[in-house]
């Protein structure tokens, strides 16, 4: 499992989360590569999020949002685009391949289409190797758990 | 507000290279109102500079963040005081003037801005800001219906617009309207257009940048005397 992919994805709860959920009952296999985390919208995604994942040693985002247009909060997926844009120049800056983080847009009914972003990211992410931050496979799944109860703990409005 | 952007971060790492205790300093005046240097953008660059030197095989090297409320006040630096002497370097996300006030502050350490100070500006829309103010310490933009020709004239023109002005728009950038003829519309919407048929005598820049760097003092609100800075 060590030499497996890690990869974090943000779902928004209206769609992309939604759409993982179809993924499952509708039996589809996708990698288990994938850990997903619920933000409310896409629109909530800081760049600081982005960074801690990639900080803990995660091989690849994901941040999936609903189809533009569709947004349930009108804008935040487009936010969320701008955002993801800012992080990948981070990441060029900092050293780490812009392709280990993407965003995509889709709808709650498209489960396949989730099953083919987890697939197509692992494919991606396989390639361009394990991210050179990664200290151990245990501490990033321990780094991610930290982030989603940072998540969690502001979901419940509380300061983190 | 003072307006400044942030450092890229290979630039901020290589000149932080002969440190191991780094502290980043953000400032929540403000270059948090300018999505700068406040406590996000504190994080956001602390977490780049920490992955960007563990690339380098420097992943010993301790970067810490942590943000005042305003870094060209000493009152405010007090509360950052306990935490430096933990530290070898300072590496301030204020504009120039916190940097040097932290520089006062703490003689002993070495201070590295992380941003580029850009200009006394307003949010123009959002993410977008724009210079209005050159400080030159002899304001006239009562003479000039309220636009100041010293910072939206690219020529720092005092008597009308230069052949450079096309359709509104200044030479210099097709998006930058021409200072003179907002001037002009303004002047035109305020009544006020007669007061341009007399020349302008030239500018006394002997109260800007010029000197020395400047001082202001109100005796009146000196309490404990005359300060001793320079």
């Amino acid at each position: 499992m060590n030499d497996e992919p890690v990869i974090l994805a943000f779902c928004c709860h209206y769609c992309a989360y939604a759409a993982a959920d179809l993924a499952g009952s509708m039996r589809l296999q996708y990698p288990g590569n994938v850990r997903v985390l619920r933000l409310p919208c896409t629109g909530k995604l800081e760049v600081n999020f982005v960074l801690a994942a990639f900080e803990r040693g995660v091989d690849g985002v994901i941040v999936a949002g609903c189809l533009e247009g569709g947004c349930h909060y009108l804008e935040g997926n487009l936010r969320a685009r701008r955002r993801v844009e800012r992080a990948r120049q981070l990441l060029v800056e900092i050293g780490l391949e812009p392709e280990r983080l993407e965003m995509f847009n889709l709808s709650s009914a498209e489960g396949t289409r989730f099953a083919e972003i987890a697939t197509t990211m692992v494919e991606r992410v396989k390639r361009l190797g394990r991210s050179p931050l990664r200290p151990d496979t245990k501490r990033t799944e321990h780094g991610i758990q930290e982030i989603g109860r940072q998540a969690e703990a502001m979901l419940a409005g509380e300061k983190r | 507000m003072i307006v400044a952007d942030r450092k890229k971060i290979p630039e901020i790492r290589d000149m932080i290279k002969n440190h191991r205790r780094v502290l980043l300093v953000g400032c929540g005046t403000c270059v948090t109102v300018c999505l700068a240097g406040g406590e996000r953008e504190a994080g956001i660059i602390g977490s780049a500079l920490r992955m960007a030197l563990r690339l380098q095989n420097r992943g010993d090297v301790v970067v810490d963040e942590c943000t005042i409320e305003r870094q060209c006040e000493d009152a405010f630096i007090d509360l950052l005081a306990p935490r430096v002497s933990d530290y070898d370097a300072i590496c301030s996300l204020g504009c120039g003037a916190g940097v040097q006030a932290l520089a006062e502050r703490f003689p002993k350490m070495p201070l590295y801005p992380g941003l580029n100070t850009q200009f006394m500006g307003i949010l123009e829309s959002q993410g977008v800001w724009t210079e209005k103010c050159s400080g030159c310490g002899n304001c006239r933009l009562g003479e000039f219906a309220g636009i100041c020709p010293i910072t939206r004239c690219a020529k720092r023109l005092f008597n009308g617009p230069c052949g450079g002005s096309r359709d509104g728009k200044c030479e210099v950038h097709p998006d930058l309207g021409c200072g003179w003829q907002l001037i002009y519309d303004r002047a035109v919407n305020l009544g006020i257009l007669g007061r341009f048929e007399r020349i302008v005598p030239p500018h006394d820049w002997s109260t800007g940048l010029d000197g020395a760097p400047r001082k202001v003092v109100r005796e009146d609100q000196c309490i404990a005397g005359l300060c001793s800075r320079t």
